[in-house]
């Protein structure tokens, strides 16, 4: 009769009301993923192909993030660029 | 007109198989005549679920590839003469199975058969999107456990996407059948309930399986768990999916926790 008298004061504790929010959160994340097939692939590549036309570049080097926020998501480009790429730019124009 | 049905989850172990031989049983018993395809190449089971495991002579890849003719290779189940099984292969890999393939097998079934049951493997690999590829329908099972209902969501995708009546802008007709629930539990709190997942995966339930030794009873003898035990309350609640894939409409029973005297004052859940 303990047993009963302690699972039912934990009744109101149980782990399911977690295992829903974690669900309802994840999943509403995976699904804006899902319809934007790898947009930060694609940004890369474009954003790979407008600076290596004028700066050369290792595509190595170029890194998309993006940050996903509460209100607002940011999104971080960050270039590598080798030293001397102004001499490289001043040669191809 | 035939209908074609991908039993389908994207987690292992859910109930696939036991329920793609359960509703299969089922709709024969109604009346409908029905073959269950097993698209698990390598490692296939619903044989030997169906207990037919001793009868397979050619299969689904033999057909795909024109070794075997169709009529050579499906198996006609010993205690129900309107149930089929067209079974998978168990020597060779999923990529002898092509898209082409078995679009005209499914073809052929088509014209044979009221119910294509197809049992698709886990994953969300070729196998998984062949077994979907031309399904009007398809049931996901799903288990009131996270892992599953997020997998289950992502094969929802992929039916919304990569089946070939999305790619006509049609749908695929969906329905969600949860297993292995413990009505008790889900009260309790300590399991994901009907509302839960209903909400989660906004998709039309089909049926809820209660959790049950009579499932593990009627694969250790080989047979769908509607024909081994009819009253058992999983084969009810199969029963009664089937129906409502025929279009019945038959009212939902949430399976209901069955405790003895002795149980109820010791808090323990009867057998």
């Amino acid at each position: 009769m303990s047993m009963n008298l302690l699972r039912f004061i934990r009744r109101r504790s149980g782990s399911a009301p977690v295992a829903r929010e974690r669900l309802q959160i994840l999943l509403a994340h995976e699904r804006g993923l899902r319809s934007q097939p790898d947009l930060l692939g694609i940004l890369r590549e474009e954003i790979l192909a407008v600076v290596s036309r004028h700066v050369v570049l290792d595509p190595e080097k170029v890194v998309v993030r993006m940050d996903r926020g509460k209100s607002v998501s940011t999104l971080e480009v960050d270039i590598e660029l080798p030293n001397g790429f102004e001499k490289q730019l001043a040669v191809a124009s | 007109m035939a209908k074609v049905l991908v039993v389908t989850s994207g987690k292992g172990g859910v109930g696939k198989t036991t329920s793609t031989a359960a509703l299969g049983a089922a709709l024969a018993q109604q009346g409908e005549k029905v073959v269950v395809v097993d698209f698990d190449v390598g490692l296939r089971n619903l044989d030997l679920i169906m207990g037919a495991e001793r009868r397979v002579v050619f299969d689904l890849i033999n057909v795909v590839q024109g070794v075997a003719k169709l009529s050579q290779a499906l198996i006609r189940d010993k205690r129900l003469e309107n149930l089929w099984l067209l079974p998978a292969s168990q020597t060779r890999d999923k990529d002898a199975l092509t898209d082409e393939g078995v679009r005209l097998v499914i073809e052929d079934l088509r014209t044979k058969f009221d119910w294509v049951l197809c049992d698709s493997p886990a994953g969300i690999e070729r196998g998984a999107t062949l077994a979907m590829r031309y399904a009007d329908e398809a049931v996901i099972v799903a288990n009131p456990e996270v892992s599953s209902v997020r997998d289950a969501d992502r094969i929802i995708g992929m039916l919304d996407s990569k089946t070939a009546k999305a790619e006509k802008g049609e749908q695929v007709k969906k329905h969600v059948l949860i297993t292995r629930y413990d009505t008790g539990r889900a009260t309790r709190g300590e399991m994901l309930n009907i509302d839960d997942i209903l909400e989660i995966l906004a998709t039309p339930l089909l049926g809820i399986i209660p959790e049950s030794q009579d499932v593990l009873r009627a694969s250790n003898v080989g047979s769908p768990v509607t024909l081994n035990n009819a009253a058992s309350t999983p084969a009810r609640a199969y029963a009664d999916a089937a129906r409502r894939l025929n279009g019945e409409s038959v009212a939902m029973i949430v399976p209901a926790e069955r405790k003895s005297f002795m149980g109820r004052l010791l808090g323990r859940r009867a057998a």
